[in-house]
């Protein structure tokens, strides 16, 4: 079994042109199976990003791109509910991120987001039974612990968050409109000004976190960099490659290539090692410790 | 749900001589959970045995009160009996309701316990009318304790579409990330509350004192910095001082905590059948004296008062350390 890659959405408020230029670039060069599209942040973005969707699908499906449509993680408004419920209707796989979306997709495919809380075998059978067809389980969880839920349920396709900045948390409050002193219904939307998110320094001048909006991510770099046999003997089907505005094209190739065998973990390392990045790797996590831990392959 | 039926006051307990403490002083119901990693308070010399819980249970039916327990982590994968055994424990004590989050937990009690009453734990974060219907559709759960994300407009229209009582923390410890979905623990310290039980959990901190100033640590990471004299505070990773965009400050929240006792009313109006009082791990003096607080507050609500003068009963609690209403109010985002 190889292992497929899947391009997740993008957490960030990119203006529409940087949306579609990203996106093009994916359709036309990245060696992916799937791409994520939609915002999954804060729907207050959305008016803003919804008009360019329609021609980013349509570009990706012509690219060989199977297309998946992304759902709110934390939907409160109105809007943002009906906006999943139009969502969850459409014939394209869709990613519920939040419980939210499930009445509305249930029995229906559907891809289990990474903020759904999947801790364990019972929780992902009873998504499975409701149309779960592929699951990124939360991102604290160590390859050990997904092996064991995967290995349980051999039915659905397990993948691992295995590159970008870490979802870590949400919240009610948006946290670059109390940076710059405005709440969060005249934002401004200042979160723009972030593409990668805005580091968070500890007092010593250590970076620590990032704020994107609502979300809180860290500022390190997740970069699980296993080698294929480990994922295929915990039956994980796919890695998760989440955007940050680094050469994309380029991680996707890394990772292409240390799938494949081509290249060895430590080899991906130095070449990812070699991109821009937001903060250095870390994979603390998918060892089953803190997820600050600096990446293991070096 | 919009009941106009007495509001229920949910109280904390971390051991059975606080259980005690909180149905003597007026609790209409305590929460507590096992000595294990099954529940989110899971601190050393916290807690109750199998032993203990039906005592407590015992103690709280003989006196009108009743008795929630938390199994609200998320089941270990491969290791899911601890929260059954936890569940099937709870029941035999003849708990009045477990409360839990995990799906694995809530469909064993609506398989295997259809007649105990099944509470959705703030850790599950359910907070649309979609979501809490789902909760009730597949496993029939009677209460949602609901994230301390929403406004008290928010929670009327909320009320006003679900068919399922709601209970609203009033009181302690604040949590300004989405409860039940927040890693920032783990990512430091490798240990969190969706997985442990625990949150910046004391086996990472440090308190170094040095030059002019002590400095609170978690897992290395400097949290917070107090000059000399002054009192240093525990170091919950959300409630820190950091540097983002050249500013420095209390970039997530302040070190405050939550005080909603001025809203009661409001959260009555709004349909909340329950309030909910936060600190399992508090001692059984603080328990008493806020419980106590408490009951005449929320019995003067009852009664019609208005929240001036609900206010002025609620005002011994607020004296040191600094309180807010969080997102009961839209201007706290």
């Amino acid at each position: 079994m190889s292992i497929a890659l899947t391009l997740g959405p993008t957490f960030f408020h990119w203006p529409p042109d940087r949306l579609r230029d990203f996106y093009y670039r994916i359709a036309d060069e990245a060696p992916v199976e799937r791409v994520h599209v939609g915002e999954v942040i804060c729907g207050k973005r959305m008016p803003f990003s919804d008009p360019v969707w329609p021609e980013i699908i349509e570009r990706l499906e012509r690219g060989g791109k199977e297309v998946v449509l992304s759902t709110l993680a934390m939907p409160t408004l109105p809007r943002e509910r009906r906006a999943i419920e139009e969502l969850c209707a459409d014939g394209r796989l869709v990613e519920i991120n939040d419980v939210t979306a499930l009445p509305a997709r249930a029995g229906q495919p559907f891809v289990a987001g990474p903020f759904l809380n999947i801790y364990n075998e019972a929780t992902a059978r009873f998504f499975i039974r409701r149309g779960a067809h592929a699951i990124c389980p939360p991102v604290e969880l160590s390859l050990a612990t997904i092996g064991a839920i995967a290995m349980a349920c051999p039915d659905v396709a397990f993948e691992v968050f295995a590159f970008g900045r870490l979802p870590l948390a949400l919240s009610g409050r948006c946290y670059h409109a109390r940076l710059h002193g405005l709440h969060k219904d005249s934002c401004q939307f200042t979160c723009e000004q972030d593409a990668d998110g805005l580091v968070v320094e500890t007092l010593d001048e250590q970076a620590f976190l990032a704020m994107n909006g609502v979300q809180t991510l860290s500022a390190q770099v997740q970069a699980v960099l296993s080698p294929p046999a480990e994922l295929t003997t915990r039956a994980i089907a796919r890695l998760r490659l989440s955007p940050q505005t680094c050469d994309m094209v380029v991680v996707t190739q890394i990772y292409r290539a240390l799938a494949s065998g081509e290249i060895a973990p430590q080899e991906a390392l130095v070449r990812l090692g070699g991109l821009e990045l937001p903060g250095t790797l870390v994979d603390g996590y998918a060892r089953g410790a803190a997820g600050v831990l600096a990446a293991a392959s070096a | 749900m919009t009941a106009q039926q007495r509001m229920e006051l949910v109280c904390p307990a971390g051991t059975p001589a606080t259980l005690r403490a909180a149905v003597t002083a007026g609790a209409d119901a305590v929460y507590c959970g096992f000595s294990d990693d099954t529940n989110a308070r899971n601190f050393p010399g916290l807690n109750f045995s199998p032993r203990e819980m039906a005592e407590g249970i015992r103690f709280a039916h003989g006196h009108g009160s009743k008795v929630l327990v938390a199994i609200n982590t998320f089941a270990r994968a491969g290791d899911t009996d601890p929260w059954r055994r936890a569940a099937d424990t709870a029941v035999a004590c003849d708990a009045d309701a477990v409360i839990a989050a995990d799906i694995a937990v809530l469909d064993h009690m609506a398989q295997n316990h259809p007649k105990t009453r099944l509470h959705l734990s703030v850790q599950a974060a359910a907070a649309t009318p979609e979501a809490i219907g789902f909760y009730l559709e597949a496993f029939a759960v009677r209460r949602v304790v609901l994230p301390r994300v929403l406004s008290v407009q928010e929670i009327k229209a909320l009320n006003s579409a679900i068919a399922v009582e709601t209970e609203a923390f009033v009181f302690g410890g604040l949590c300004v990330m989405m409860e039940g979905r927040c890693h920032l623990s783990s990512y430091a310290t490798g240990r969190s509350p969706n997985l442990n039980g625990v949150c910046s959990p004391p086996e990472a901190v440090s308190y170094d004192e040095s030059g002019q100033a002590t400095t609170a640590r978690l897992a290395g990471f400097t949290i917070d910095r107090y000059d000399p004299g002054s009192p240093a505070g525990y170091p919950t990773l959300c409630k820190g001082r950091f540097t983002a965009g050249g500013k420095t400050g209390y970039l997530f929240e302040d070190p405050v905590s939550l005080n909603a006792g001025t809203m009661i009313v409001a959260l009555k109006e709004a349909g909340i059948t329950a309030l909910k009082i936060e600190g399992r791990q508090r001692g059984k003096g603080y328990v008493s004296e806020v419980v106590r607080a408490f009951r005449r507050a929320v019995d003067a609500a009852e009664l019609g008062r208005d929240s001036v003068e609900i206010e002025g009963i609620l005002a011994a609690l607020s004296e040191g350390g600094r309180q807010t209403t969080g997102a009961y109010r839209k201007t706290w985002r």
